[in-house]
């Protein structure tokens, strides 16, 4: 008879390869690591059922530092791999992991489709608004004016904003949160685990080479209670010092204003509630930036709906159903057939 | 000579001939290709060998009595074995101007000409070019003109049932079948049948069909036929025993990779783009759920390959499908998965190039893509499909190889084989013998790109197996562990590792065979893929005439059969025909540095017999 030893917990360094971590010093992403490292650790997480599947890039070299299953693909197709993953495997739990040029230019049209076909994947772009890798160039979420080796005097295109893309493709889920957040990321990490669907998580994550400081307008100590709101489903928008400060509805323009508490007359009932459930509201945190609006971090949006995979094996297991029997003898022979004597 | 049919009477006052090349042209909106398919299928039924050919155009709905809106379907029946859809037409049926003017080429010295003088209208005859109406001037001398005012005759056989009129000419092509039924007195019973099955729900368009049907056999039957209309007798072709069905490349393809996979024990995830002409594959294999086939109509070409090696890599059977614009999108997804040694199957129904080329047209001029079309030294098997029903087995086999050897494989077929149809004798899919993967799942001693002795194929390990967690990528990988190594002397060793485990292939393949003559013969003509028939036809032929040449012909591109060498090198001449500028001449020159010479042709269509004969007579008559 065996006996069963019970399971044993497994830690964060469980979930560590022996593999050295190439990743330049200080660089953001050693933190994300971390962070997934400690999530998946704090939800019991199977290794061997884990898949990391990523595309190419700094972030995309994330899975050959995770002591699970991992598949280190090509520039941009990492959504594609990943769904062709859970379409054969949908038992699997399968985290896509990649950058803003990976998910947003050069693969942005597989991430759109993936978002909106809602494929059961945690979708971690990690976004530090910069081509790391090759060496420092601006990418799709750099600001208007970024120097770079191929804009000299400053980038000229408009920055997409990967909240707004994923909420406006129909993802049914879409959180944000920081490299430096360590105690927010790992929450915001287990939420979108648990979420069934294409679970989309922009990290916005410092390159310390190329774009060093991008996001320290609202990550810095000094400002972030000011310039960082942190939503909860269910809880009044308020942020700042004390949470002095939160959002109302304007409704007659339909827009989110900043108020402070106590003036005005404005009280903590006046404030707008988050409900993630609401895609306008969502819409409507996501747009914000500073300085004249704080940057919302936490579950924008989350929506259950039904998985694409799980769609796919509800119609086979329908037609598996439906036939008699799945004979291949019967198949070859179905149709107009004559017999030469 | 050509696939020329000889004559004689039969005692009914029918003419007996060997075979006949018969083809409908009409408008897109005529129904020529259900016309075609119901004269294939009641020819098969006579127990005819046949080999078809559709020709459609690009545009769905072509603007009405264009040139370009000209859609066709042949078909070449015989008392004896088909090899081709045919040289030459006995009879062209056309249902309007534009009909005429692009297929009359096509037609032998005196062939039957049978014309809807109905639709020869001055805007209709404006519209094909025609200054006068050459049903009324001496511009078809050469050819037995039957001008029937089918319109006319259609709308009167359906008058009845009380539809309008732009419904009952819809009838018109039923009636056309049913002239040509009683030409070569063919019976109407099949369909018949079909027509109540298809339109059970809508009973007055059944019987308004099967009323033109009936009216066009009448017509020739109650002698209103002009007398330069025969009618004939193609008696039954000696075939093999059994049971048969009609089958299409795409059908025999889809079929073969669902056989392939319950051989392999796997399921399919079929990932896919729309494309012509690929997409017939897809559409049939997403009937197949019943078989827990999962078909993915992905986002773009990329994605759909990338989602097979995803499928692949979680233990599925990867299957990506496409024509020539879209396999060279998925090119770099491909050469990953050469890299990290998935399986990966690939289907290419090649068609003209380059970049959109002629969608609807057949080509064989992927081979370069395939054999050589991706970044860094990318070995992979090719195979190709040979006739329509050849691709049952093609499919069979590179699932075999793909899934034995941890690599894709690319099939290619083209547009003529997808599309055309031939008999097809049923086999028993129990006869097949059974090549179920194994996964790896013993943790002892495991290294993801430990290889097999023999095939040199490292192990296939599904995500969800406990203790053999691992990664693998794009980045060149360690002998033995797969980490990331960026060392020179491992990039040597791999990459000649990869180009050994496919050329081992070689070892796995049956040695090639001479389809027809001897080795030694004065002329080897050599070929792959759709001229198969043709070139069989041509060969045969000029051996009859004394000539001394062989056929050989390939399925297996990359690697080549291993005795192919010195097979070759035991000819005179070796000629390569190929819808293409000299692919494979290429290849067979580059690796046996032998003397090849192409006959090669891009004009969209097969070759005809009669121009391979011309090909074969002028290297063994100079």
């Amino acid at each position: 008879m065996n006996v069963q030893s019970p399971p044993e917990k497994l830690t964060a360094r469980d979930f560590a390869t022996d593999q050295e971590v190439r990743w330049c010093p200080g660089c953001g992403d050693y933190a994300i690591l971390k962070g997934v490292q400690n999530t998946l650790a704090q939800l019991e997480a199977d290794p061997k059922n884990t898949v990391f599947v990523s595309g190419i890039g700094c972030a995309a070299r994330f899975p050959y530092y995770m002591e699970t299953y991992g598949f280190h693909t090509i520039h941009g197709r990492s959504p594609a791999v990943a769904s062709g993953v859970k379409l054969a495997n949908p038992e699997l739990d399968v985290w896509v992991v990649g950058g803003d040029g990976d998910m947003l230019s050069i693969g942005g049209n597989h991430t759109m489709h993936v978002i909106r076909r809602n494929v059961d994947l945690q979708i971690l772009l990690f976004n530090n608004q910069i081509y790391g890798l090759t060496k420092g160039q601006y990418s799709p979420t750099s600001k208007i004016g970024t120097k770079s080796p191929s804009t000299p005097l400053g980038s000229i295109d408009n920055p997409v904003s990967a909240a707004q893309f994923a909420l406006g493709v129909g993802g049914t889920f879409i959180a944000r949160s920081s490299d430096i957040l360590q105690k927010h990321l790992p929450e915001v990490l287990k939420r979108a685990y648990k979420h069934k669907g294409a679970s989309f998580v922009e990290i916005f994550q410092n390159c310390i080479v190329y774009n060093d400081g991008v996001f320290k307008h609202f990550t810095e100590k000094s400002v972030q209670d000011e310039m960082q709101i942190h939503v909860e489903h269910g809880e009044p928008l308020l942020f700042g010092t004390d949470k002095s400060k939160g959002l109302i509805l304007n409704k007659d323009e339909m827009r989110l204003e900043v108020v402070t508490l106590g003036e005005n007359g404005i009280t903590v009932d006046d404030i707008a509630v988050h409900d993630e459930t609401n895609r306008g509201l969502a819409t409507m945190l996501a747009q914000m930036d500073p300085p004249d609006y704080p940057v919302a971090l936490g579950v924008l949006y989350a929506e259950p709906a039904p998985t694409y995979e799980a769609s796919v094996h509800a119609q086979i297991a329908q037609a598996t159903k439906d036939a008699d029997k799945a004979d291949l003898n019967s198949l070859l022979r179905r149709g107009q057939t004559w017999t030469v004597e | 000579m050509s696939e020329v049919a000889t004559a004689e009477r039969s005692d009914e006052g029918r003419q007996e001939v060997e075979s006949a090349v018969v083809r409908f042209a009409g408008d897109s909106g005529d129904g020529m290709q259900l016309t075609g398919s119901h004269f294939t299928m009641t020819a098969a039924i006579a127990g005819n060998d046949l080999a078809t050919f559709p020709d459609f155009p690009a545009e769905i709905r072509a603007p009405a009595g264009t040139t370009f809106g000209v859609s066709a379907f042949q078909i070449n029946f015989g008392a004896r074995k088909i090899m081709t859809s045919g040289d030459l037409l006995d009879v062209l049926v056309v249902m309007n101007p534009a009909a005429l003017v692009t297929n009359l080429a096509d037609v032998k010295p005196n062939g039957i000409v049978i014309a809807d003088s109905g639709a020869f209208t001055a805007r209709n005859l404006t519209k094909a070019g025609y200054e006068e109406n050459p049903l009324e001037n001496d511009s078809l001398e050469g050819y037995r003109l039957v001008k029937i005012d089918m319109s006319r005759l259609t709308v009167e056989a359906v008058k009845e049932f009380g539809l309008s009129n732009k419904e009952a000419l819809r009838s018109k092509n039923m009636w056309a079948l049913g002239v040509v039924y009683w030409m070569y007195g063919r019976k109407r019973q099949a369909s018949i049948d079909w027509l109540e099955t298809k339109f059970a729900k809508q009973p007055d368009i059944a019987k308004a069909n099967i009323a033109a049907l009936n009216a066009g056999h009448a017509f020739g039957e109650t002698a209103e036929m002009p007398a330069e209309l025969g009618t004939y007798e193609v008696e039954s072709a000696t075939i093999e025993p059994g049971l048969y069905r009609t089958i299409t490349g795409g059908e025999s393809v889809s079929l073969g990779l669902l056989a392939g996979s319950l051989l392999a024990d796997l399921k399919i995830a079929f990932c896919s783009y729309p494309i012509t002409p690929a997409s017939a594959l897809l559409h049939q294999l997403a009937r197949m759920k019943e078989f827990g086939v999962v078909t993915f109509q992905a986002e773009d070409e990329i994605a759909a390959a990338a989602a097979a090696i995803g499928a692949s890599y979680a233990g599925a059977l990867g299957i990506t499908s496409s024509s020539g614009p879209g396999i060279a999108l998925k090119m770099e997804a491909i050469g990953l998965a050469i890299a990290t040694e998935l399986p990966l199957v690939v289907i290419n129904s090649q068609r003209a190039g380059p970049s959109t080329g002629l969608p609807t047209k057949t080509e064989q001029s992927d081979l370069y893509q395939a054999v050589y079309g991706r970044n860094g030294d990318a070995p992979m098997p090719v195979i190709s499909v040979s006739t329509p029903s050849d691709g049952y087995e093609v499919a069979i086999e590179a699932v075999r190889i793909a899934t034995k050897y941890m690599t894709p494989v690319m099939v290619l077929t083209d547009g003529y084989i997808t599309n055309a149809s031939e008999p097809w004798l049923i086999p028993d899919a129990a006869d097949a013998e059974r090549f179920d993967v194994e996964f790896r799942t013993d943790p002892e001693n495991f290294q993801p790109f430990m290889r097999d002795g023999e095939t040199l194929a490292r192990p296939w390990v599904k995500p969800g197996t406990p203790d053999l967690m691992h990664r693998i990528g794009g980045i060149e990988r360690s002998y033995d562990s797969g980490h990331i190594s960026y060392d020179p002397e491992n990039h040597q060793k791999m990459t000649d590792v990869r180009a050994a485990k496919v050329l081992g292939i070689a070892n796995d393949i049956p040695e090639q065979t001479i389809e027809v003559g001897e080795a030694g013969a004065k002329l080897a003509v050599v070929g792959w893929g759709s001229t198969y028939g043709p070139i069989n036809r041509a060969v045969n032929n000029m051996r009859d005439e004394g000539l001394d040449v062989a056929q050989i012909h390939l399925r297996y591109i990359w690697p080549l059969p291993r005795n192919l060498g010195e097979l070759l090198g035991t000819f005179d001449q070796i000629l390569v025909p190929e819808m293409n500028t000299g692919q494979l001449r290429t290849l067979l020159r580059d690796q046996f540095l032998l003397p090849a010479e192409g006959h090669n042709k891009v004009n969209g269509k097969p070759f005809l017999i009669g121009e391979l004969e011309d090909a074969i007579r002028a290297r063994l008559e100079k």
